[in-house]
This record gives C-alpha cells, sequence and structure tokens, in this order.
C-alpha cells in the first residue's frame, strides 16, 4: 500500500482541497467564512491552474452556494462545497432540500461556534444545529481523516443506493489549521476509486420534474423512505471503506481504544486525540475510549458492541442543546443505551464552546472526577462543563 | 427565427394542459406562450410560487420539459449550478448544455430571491430569467410584494398599498444585462421574439412579463387578456426592451387610454377609486407619468 502513497504536509483545510481535487470534482460553489476559507481559496487556485477541470462558481451568499450545488447536482455532475457556523445556519433551509432532492454532494464544515456573542473558535454548535437536515455527518479527528473521509464522502454519496448528502466534519482552528504530514494516495488511484454512477438528472430528451410538492397523500412517505435511505448509508459504510485503497484511513463507523478499559469515554473530533493520549500516557486503564467518526446515521448497533463490557460512560459534547434534556451526542447515546435495554451510568460533559480548547490538564481533571460523579449517582445521569469558568464545573 | 405567424410557435408545448391554475390565469397562459418560443434543448428553474403548486402536485406534473424547484429565493442560484455545472461536464464528456430558463413570480423576483438574482447577473451566468408579475403573493393569498402597485388592496394592505412599485427592469439594466425587456401576453408575438432574441444573446437576460390574475385582481376570468391590453394601453405596463443600454419602446403608445379604464375592470382598486381617495388616484397617475416620461427620455438619451 505504500506504493500507492506519498507523504505531505498539510493543513485540515488544506487536506479537505487536495482530497477534492484528486476526486475530480466537476463544481463547486462556495462564499467566503472563517475557519473554511482556505479550503475554496485553494480550490479556486487549483481550478485556475487548471489542476482540477471544475467550475468554480464564487457565489454571494451561503444560502446561494448550496443551492447552486442542488441545481449542479442535479446534472450529474460531482459536487463540493464547504462552510461554517454562520454560513452553515444560512444553509439550513437548504440542506433539507439537498438531502430530500438526493443530491449527493460533499461538504467540509470546518466547525465553529454560533453567534451571539460572536466568536470565530471552534465547537460542534453549528452542524449540531442541522443534524436532523437528512445529511450523512463524518467527524475527523486530524489532517489524515480528513483527507481520507473526504475521498470515501464522495462514494458513498454517490452510491446508486444512497444519493444522499455527506457532510465531513473537522473543528475550526485545531483541525482545519493545524499542519501534519497527510499520507496521500497517487491520482489515478483515487479516480479508480471513485467512478462515475449514472443517475436521474436534468437532460431535455428525459424530462424529469425534480423538487414538486407532495400532499399530506405523499409526504409522509417521501420522509420515512429517506430515513431508510440514511440509514442504508451507514450500512453501506463497509462496503464503501473496504475498497479504500489505503487500509489506514479507512471510514469506520467508531474506533476504540484502551478497549479494556471499565468507563468508556465518547468523543467526536479533534479532541479525541487528546484524550486518547491522556489514557495513554498517564496509565489511566480504567477507561477506553470510542472515537465516534460516524453521527449521522448513529451506529446505535456497534456502540452497544462497543459498551458491552462497560461500567460507566461518560460523553462529550462540543455543543449544547438548551432546554433539552441531554446534549446532541449525549442523547443519542442514552437513547441507544435504552433501545439496548442496558442500564449504565452516564456522565454528560460539556467542553470547548467557542474554542476554549480542553487542555491535557482539563481532560485529566475530568477523568479524575468522572468515577467519582458516576458512581455518587448511582445509575442515574451526572452533568459537567469542562472549562467552563476555568475548571469543572 | 423571427416569429410572425401562429405556426412559427408549433412544437412541443412546455406545460400541459390539465394543470390546476385558475381559469384566466395569466401566468400560466405567459409561461405557455414564453416555452413555445424557446429554443430547445432547455431546463425550467422556478422558485417556490403559484406556477409550481399548480404544475406538480405528486405524483402528476404538468412539465414536459426537464424542471426543478428548490426553494422560494435561491431560484437563480439554482440556474447558476446548472449552467456553470453543464458547461463543465460538455467539456469532460459527461454531459450537454442546455438553455436555463428561470421563471418566477414578483414575489421570488422582486422580494425574497432578489439577492441571488444580483448575485447570478453580477457573475455573467448565460441565461433568461422571466418575471410573471401578477403584483402580489398569489399563492399565500394576495400579501403585497415590492410588484405591488400603489393604491392597491392586498390582504396585508387592506387601505391601499402607499408605495410605488419597485423599477426590478432599471436593477437588471444596472447589472450590466445584455437585454432587459417587458412583454405581455396580449402581444404574444413580440413576447415570442423577445424570448427568441433573450436566448441568443450570451449573458443573463431578463424578461419581466405583466400577468394578470383573475383572484388577486378580482376580476372575471374571461378578461385576463383585455386587462394586459389595457395595462399597456394606459402606460401603466409599458413594453420596451433594454439591449446593451440602449432603450426602444416597442409599443409607443401615444394618446394613452384613462388609466380609470384600467383601474375600474378589477376591484382591488374600488378602494382606490373611491372619491376620499382622490389624492392616492393622483399618486397613482403621477407614478405612471413619471415613467412614461422617463422612458422617453431614456430612449432619446441612449437609442438602439
Amino acid at each position: 500500500m505504500y506504493s500507492l502513497t506519498s507523504s505531505r504536509l498539510m493543513t485540515g483545510n488544506e487536506a479537505v482541497a487536495y482530497a477534492v481535487k484528486q476526486a475530480d470534482v466537476d463544481f463547486i460553489s462556495a462564499y467566503p467564512i472563517t475557519p473554511q476559507t482556505i479550503i475554496v481559496e485553494r480550490l479556486s487556485e487549483y481550478v485556475s491552474s487548471g489542476e482540477v477541470d471544475a467550475e468554480f462558481v464564487p457565489v454571494e451568499s451561503e444560502h446561494s452556494a448550496l443551492s447552486a450545488c442542488i441545481g449542479a447536482s442535479l446534472t450529474g455532475a460531482r459536487v463540493f462545497t464547504s462552510t461554517s457556523s454562520q454560513g452553515l445556519a444560512l444553509m439550513h433551509e437548504v440542506m433539507y432540500i439537498a438531502s430530500g432532492l438526493r443530491c449527493p454532494i460533499v461538504m467540509a464544515v470546518a466547525n465553529r461556534a454560533l453567534s451571539a456573542p460572536l466568536n470565530i473558535h471552534g465547537d460542534h454548535s453549528d452542524i449540531m444545529g442541522s443534524r436532523d437536515s437528512g445529511w450523512v455527518l463524518i467527524f475527523a479527528e486530524n489532517p489524515q481523516e480528513v483527507y481520507d473521509y473526504i475521498i470515501q464522502a464522495f462514494r458513498l454519496a454517490e452510491h446508486p443506493e444512497v444519493l444522499l448528502p455527506v457532510a465531513v466534519n473537522l473543528d475550526g482552528f485545531t483541525v482545519s489549521h493545524s499542519s501534519e504530514p497527510v499520507a496521500v494516495l497517487e491520482d489515478a488511484v483515487v479516480r479508480s476509486y471513485l467512478p462515475r454512477n449514472p443517475r436521474p438528472r436534468l437532460e431535455y430528451e428525459e424530462p424529469s420534474s425534480f423538487g414538486v410538492f407532495a400532499l399530506p397523500s405523499h409526504y409522509f412517505e417521501f420522509k420515512v423512505e429517506q430515513e431508510r435511505v440514511l440509514r442504508r448509508a451507514g450500512e453501506l459504510v463497509e462496503e464503501i471503506s473496504r475498497a479504500y485503497p489505503n487500509s489506514h484511513g479507512r471510514l469506520v463507523k467508531l474506533s476504540k481504544f484502551n478497549e479494556d478499559g471499565r468507563i468508556a469515554v465518547i468523543c467526536m473530533g479533534g479532541t479525541t486525540g487528546t484524550v486518547r493520549h491522556a489514557l495513554k500516557h498517564h496509565g489511566l486503564e480504567d477507561f477506553s475510549l470510542i472515537s465516534l467518526k460516524l453521527f449521522s446515521p448513529f451506529p446505535g448497533k456497534e456502540l452497544l458492541e462497543a459498551l458491552s463490557e462497560a461500567e460507566g460512560v461518560v460523553v462529550m459534547d462540543r455543543a449544547t442543546s438548551p432546554g433539552a434534556a441531554l446534549p446532541p451526542l449525549a442523547s443519542n447515546v442514552a437513547a441507544t443505551l435504552y433501545e439496548g435495554g442496558v442500564s449504565l451510568p452516564l456522565l454528560s460533559v460539556v467542553y470547548g464552546l467557542g474554542g476554549r480548547e480542553p487542555t491535557l490538564k482539563m481532560v485529566l481533571e475530568m477523568l479524575d472526577k468522572a468515577e467519582e460523579r458516576l458512581r455518587a449517582r448511582g445509575r442515574a445521569v451526572s452533568r459537567m462543563y469542562l472549562g467552563y469558568g476555568g475548571g469543572v464545573a | 427565427m423571427q416569429v410572425s405567424k401562429l405556426l412559427d410557435l408549433y412544437g412541443r408545448e412546455g406545460l400541459s394542459p390539465g394543470h390546476s391554475a385558475c381559469q384566466g390565469c395569466g401566468a400560466t397562459i405567459a409561461v405557455r406562450q414564453v416555452l413555445l418560443a424557446a429554443e430547445p434543448p432547455y431546463i425550467v428553474v422556478s422558485p417556490t410560487g403559484c406556477l409550481e403548486v399548480i404544475s406538480t402536485p405528486y405524483p402528476y406534473t404538468a412539465w414536459r420539459v426537464p424542471w426543478v424547484h428548490v426553494a422560494f429565493e435561491n431560484a437563480a442560484a439554482v440556474a447558476s449550478g446548472i449552467e456553470a455545472a453543464l458547461r463543465v461536464l460538455e467539456r469532460k464528456g459527461l454531459g450537454r448544455r442546455h438553455k436555463i430558463i428561470v421563471i418566477g413570480g414578483d414575489g421570488g423576483t422582486f422580494d425574497i430571491g432578489l439577492q441571488a438574482i444580483s448575485g447570478a447577473f453580477e457573475r455573467g451566468h448565460d441565461l433568461l430569467y422571466v418575471c410573471y408579475d401578477n403584483e402580489a403573493y398569489m399563492n399565500t393569498g394576495i400579501q403585497r410584494s415590492a410588484a405591488t402597485p400603489i393604491g392597491s388592496v392586498t390582504t396585508t394592505t387592506p387601505a391601499g398599498k402607499r408605495e410605488r412599485k419597485k423599477d426590478i427592469v432599471s436593477i437588471l439594466v444596472s447589472h450590466g444585462s445584455p437585454y432587459v425587456a417587458t412583454a405581455s401576453p396580449h402581444l404574444w408575438k413580440d413576447l415570442a421574439n423577445k424570448v427568441r432574441k433573450a436566448q441568443s444573446i450570451e449573458g443573463p437576460t431578463f424578461l419581466h412579463i405583466v400577468a394578470p390574475c383573475p383572484r388577486g385582481w378580482y376580476y372575471d376570468s374571461s378578461l385576463t387578456i383585455k386587462i394586459a391590453k389595457l395595462a399597456v394601453e394606459t402606460r401603466v405596463f409599458p413594453i420596451y426592451e433594454v439591449e446593451n443600454g440602449k432603450y426602444r419602446i416597442n409599443y409607443l403608445i401615444s394618446r394613452p387610454r384613462p388609466v380609470e379604464e384600467y383601474l375600474r375592470l378589477q376591484s382591488r382598486f374600488a378602494y382606490l377609486l373611491r372619491p376620499e381617495n382622490a389624492a392616492l388616484l393622483e399618486e397613482f397617475k403621477r407614478w405612471v407619468e413619471e415613467r412614461w416620461n422617463q422612458l422617453l427620455k431614456l430612449a432619446a438619451a441612449f437609442p438602439p
């Protein structure tokens, strides 16, 4: 497999752009927003220099960016966009339409906090606001995963049984702006991994109507069918990742570390690396780490398997759901446990809002208090804000 | 090819009969004419609105041509994407270029869709944007839009609108569009030839069509074409075209019919015609006169 790859120093954003270029993308439309901007800057350079034969449409808003992507996708083109934060919020309406019209658009989201107050730094509030929009949602931990997952996202999105949009999430700044060596595939290898599959499209000789309106007699069936297809996308992850030429970079629904630990820490995105480091270098054998790569469709079955020996679970959310019973990841985990008939004490940790990065010290402090919190509350749920007010609240 | 007789329009009907538009709907008459004149192959893009709702109640569609609707405010952005994507697919041998025709109402054009239109025209996409203007949000039940004329009663202007209609044509001309024109379904040859002309010109072009609405303008559905004709002959809706900044008035109305002839047929103006609202009526007339005089000046200053 090493003959297929070479190593390049890249930030998360550069890894996105490089993967999109190699994917032989046809159409890109985007609008500048921090911390995603570098992705489209690089892609415009690739288009301008002829390194990729694509049209780059620099639109006047993110709403128009995703709208243009839908139009382009319905011609059969391979389509990419990227955004962050307010830009994603502005796309919100169109995200539901992209999935409803079964457009296999791939989007990179350099996750960033939502206003107000205005904040350009990393957290997952943006994508969690659109988590019910019917997209496949993938979270990458580092630039290498970003690169590998973008390429596999095209394969998954364009799978004839899927035809759904896929968003690959990378933490704003911590992943989007951090450089590391990334093993990249040869162009030809990526091309052969991403064949062109025919799909329904706009063509005068075979006229179809896209975006019709459906009354109560049919709308419900459309939506349930869409949910079924999203579940099917989850089932197909293994198939599309098994074919991925770099076996180290295959998309998994979740990955495990310290499997024998009694208490499982569930985390997504860049912070996973900090938690793994803490477990590895501080002798915390009581803890295992479950790094969730696929958030939607939620891999409940795999998660239950991974938790089969666990005595407690710590769920780290980089977003809040004000007014809800639990933040988004914790509520999915709790529902999965309930569905599996498993009763485990659960500690819901909200961390890192607006770019307050969880340091190693903070993570160690969290783990130090976790066991006590889990035991003290018996089988109930307890909550923690990590880094709030400078400590553990 | 110039359209001079009905036979010149013989071809594929883009919008089939049997859709659920109201009897006498000016919009569907206009759309039928646009599509009969349009040169294939083409793709139609519509924002949300009457046209979309009356033509596509699942599992039926009235469209015999490729058609797409995404949302209300983004038809021009969707069209931009289709146009640019087909350009690259043709280059790569994976598809072929089509002509793009956006057909939207005044709400999706003058109001909520204006930003996307501005973006598409500034970027210079090769497309024809057709606005069928029925001067209010008819699909949601006759609410005022920026295209509603002064004095008109809508469900959100129960005492008549106080503001003038937005001058959409000037906005598109200011974008540097190579071809912006107005048309009326009663002048079908003029309308058809403007569609062909617009399609023959590379870049973003715009056609503004008056589309009387029996339901929202409150008149008998048999009068649609008559009312369109009166709109033109009273100078309420001037028929002209702007090609590369050069103005040509296609129907020079030298002796206009009294505006009241147009207003009286429509109950939306009943309030405006009450004696106590004489000042508002004067304002309506001043608007018609000022626009016509401005058009004459522009045509004199920038002749073809």
